[in-house]
């Protein structure tokens, strides 16, 4: 959905030239310059390049603007709950030097919205929006410019929980690490089981084997968890209970599938996580 | 369970900040109990609580200045500890290990160590392996797993959850010793309350509080010569299940169940020679709504899956088939571990709760579900 209104958005192409308020003037280049430090005596009879986008400011009160791209993508990324944003590039490039007195006009285009992605904020899309600025139909300046829109205090800065392994589990995480999925399986009587343990609960055999599961499944119970954080976690996410073909229930969590879409009896397929010193089975869709 | 009694009840105020150690609010608690039985400090020899609780009995009898203990014993899982506290103190009674046993439970599990959040030191355990770092490490989320199932064999709906949070909250509500007197709630409310792990909604859960509850149990003979009309342990037992984990029996054959609170109903029904139509009042442990379900037909009450349609025609409130927590439950008085449910249920027995069904002559009791439990049938 996200991905669908960025190529409608970006489709309408640049947005119609919008004028700035007042024109190139040595007021506000002496106020700039002042505030910066920049004492280059050429001002201000001309204007630093770098003041290109304090010409088109919309002001402390700017009106609703028809086709502003990097707003109305904004607004769809708030809508899904990536509401917060911090801007990550801007990559300005000046063809000429503006003079007081000259009346510029900027228009923007959305050039890329990419995501979503695992950040040190939490989960987000990166946004990039193209802005060139005219004076009459000349160009005299462009901007690359892109934020990183993402979803606020999700993200526990504990790390993740990690199992404790015993002489009777190890070779299920020995085998998680190789992208196995080890199923214990007494060696006497046959019969599989999860969670392991050191004696065949059916014949009491002390000879427990494995078998390396085709990780393929079926979702049998799923939740949803939302509060309280979780350590190293991104809320929500999903918890599936998966019956495995070779007939054992395991818990995992379940990536790649919008909560609303999981359903009890959903096929799924192992995957594997690493976490800390150990890799963790996962579930996927298939 | 013949010849023992709970002779005594008492509880500290229920709070989100006690404000005082847990070991004070044990010994305010037990003293409050040996008042309520007409006894003191000096005739306790014998404690039992949870293994959870942070009190020790030597240490509570430091406090009360209880000379000499005969029989000390804890009870391990968690809430599922409640009732067998009183089956334990029983047992001793009948062999004469001891002759007046405190059961007690008390914390700050509010403002102190929060059970609702995710325990780092809980998962690092073996078998917590396999639950808690795949992400399901908090007691809702491990409930939800088996509401989800539930509602998927049976057709069970998160209304039908809600029907138990209303009832609960309406019975809290015109009880003053309850956290949330006076505060009612509609199923809209509970539609509405934010997700805590869907399908659970945060009024699907009950609250966590600060508080203690103590039981005194002695001798049916000695109750008799003590104030208090004796309130009877008609039957007293204790239940795991099949492949039993602790909250996370996800492995056997039927998810959606409590085969260890079935195993303990049928030890109440053969103990006492009663049957479910013979309960005038039911306390049932209410941590999380979908599990007064799952326990309505696993005692017996209705049969498989067919608890919705119990609470929506049968109900569950004070004037329904079967009035079900008339304090208000874990979910509208207090988290006091199930404790704060067999007071209710000594209270109901005697006749003298602030919201009495009439005519009370046995209550059952259940303590912890999800976990391996215990039950109680208290009576005349």
């Amino acid at each position: 959905m996200i991905t669908d209104e960025a190529e409608r958005i970006a489709a309408l192409g640049p947005s119609p030239r919008r004028p700035a308020r007042d024109a190139v003037n040595p007021a506000m280049i002496n106020n700039w310059t002042e505030a910066l430090g920049d004492g280059n005596s050429a001002y201000p009879e001309l204007a630093p390049p770098a003041m290109v986008q304090v010409w088109t400011m919309r002001g402390l009160h700017p009106a609703a603007e028809e086709h502003d791209p990097l707003a109305a993508m904004s607004a769809v990324l708030d809508e899904a709950g990536y509401t917060s944003v911090v801007a990550t590039n801007c990559e300005q490039t000046y063809h000429r030097y503006l003079r007081p007195g000259e009346h510029v006009s900027v228009s923007s285009v959305l050039d890329a919205v990419v995501g979503p992605k695992r950040t040190a904020l939490g989960e987000g899309w990166f946004v990039t929006t193209r802005s060139t600025w005219f004076v009459g139909d000349e160009p005299v300046a462009e901007m690359l410019f892109r934020i990183l829109k993402f979803k606020p205090g999700n993200k526990s800065t504990a790390s993740a929980l990690q199992p404790t392994v015993s002489r009777d589990t190890e070779f299920f995480w020995q085998g998680t690490k190789l992208g196995e999925l080890r199923v214990q399986r007494c060696s006497a009587c046959g019969v599989v089981r999860h969670p392991p343990g050191p004696m065949c609960p059916r014949c009491n055999a002390l000879d427990p084997g494995y078998v390396v599961a085709t990780g393929l499944g079926e979702v049998f119970s799923y939740v949803v968890h939302h509060h309280p954080p979780v350590p190293g976690r991104e809320l929500p996410y999903v918890v599936a209970l998966v019956e495995l073909s070779e007939g054992v229930r395991m818990l995992g969590e379940l990536v790649g599938v919008p909560p609303d879409e999981v359903r009890v009896g959903l096929p799924v397929r192992v995957g594997f996580r690493p976490v800390g010193e150990f890799v963790l089975p996962v579930w996927e869709a298939r | 369970m013949k010849g023992a009694a709970i002779a005594g009840i008492g509880a500290t105020e229920f709070s989100k900040d006690s404000g005082r150690s847990e070991l004070r609010l044990a010994a305010e608690a037990a003293l409050s109990a040996l008042a309520d039985a007409g006894l003191k400090p000096s005739d306790v020899d014998g404690m039992v609580s949870f293994t959870m609780d942070t009190n020790s009995e030597i240490a509570l009898a430091r406090e009360l200045g209880v000379p000499e203990l005969s029989f000390f014993s804890r009870v391990n899982y968690g809430g599922g500890a409640a009732c067998a506290t009183v089956q334990h103190a029983a047992m001793a009674v009948a062999t004469g290990a001891a002759e007046v046993v405190l059961c007690y439970r008390a914390f700050n599990e509010r403002s102190g160590h929060r059970f609702g959040r995710v325990s780092t030191a809980a998962a690092l355990t073996v078998e917590n392996s396999w639950s808690y770092p795949m992400g399901l490490g908090t007691p809702a989320g491990t409930v939800a797993m088996v509401a989800r199932r539930y509602m998927h064999e049976y057709g069970a709906t998160s209304e039908d959850f809600g029907r138990v949070a209303v009832t609960m909250r309406a019975h809290a509500a015109t009880n003053p010793r309850a956290w949330f007197h006076g505060r009612p709630i509609t199923l809209a409310e509970h539609q509405n309350s934010r997700w805590i792990t869907e399908p659970l909604h945060l009024l699907d859960c009950c609250q966590e509080s600060d508080g203690a509850v103590a039981l005194v149990v002695t001798s049916t003979s000695r109750a008799r010569d003590l104030p208090r009309p004796p309130v009877l342990v008609r039957a007293a037992a204790q239940g795991s299940g099949p492949d039993q984990y602790v909250m996370a029996s996800y492995y056997r054959e039927d998810l959606a169940a409590l085969p260890e609170m079935n195993l303990v109903g049928r030890q109440l029904w053969r103990q006492s020679g009663l049957e479910p139509s013979d309960v005038d009042v039911a306390v049932l442990y209410d941590h999380f709504t979908p599990y007064v379900l799952i326990q309505l037909e696993e005692l017996g009450f209705c049969g498989r899956g067919e608890a919705r349609h119990f609470l929506a025609e049968q109900g569950i409130g004070l004037d329904g088939r079967l009035p079900v927590n008339p304090h208000g439950g874990q979910l509208g008085e207090a988290y006091i571990h199930g404790m704060n449910g067999i007071a209710e249920a000594v209270r109901q027995v005697r006749g003298d709760s602030v919201n009495q069904v009439n005519g009370v002559r046995h209550v059952l009791v259940t303590a912890g579900t999800g976990v391996p439990t215990s039950g109680l049938v208290l009576g005349v």
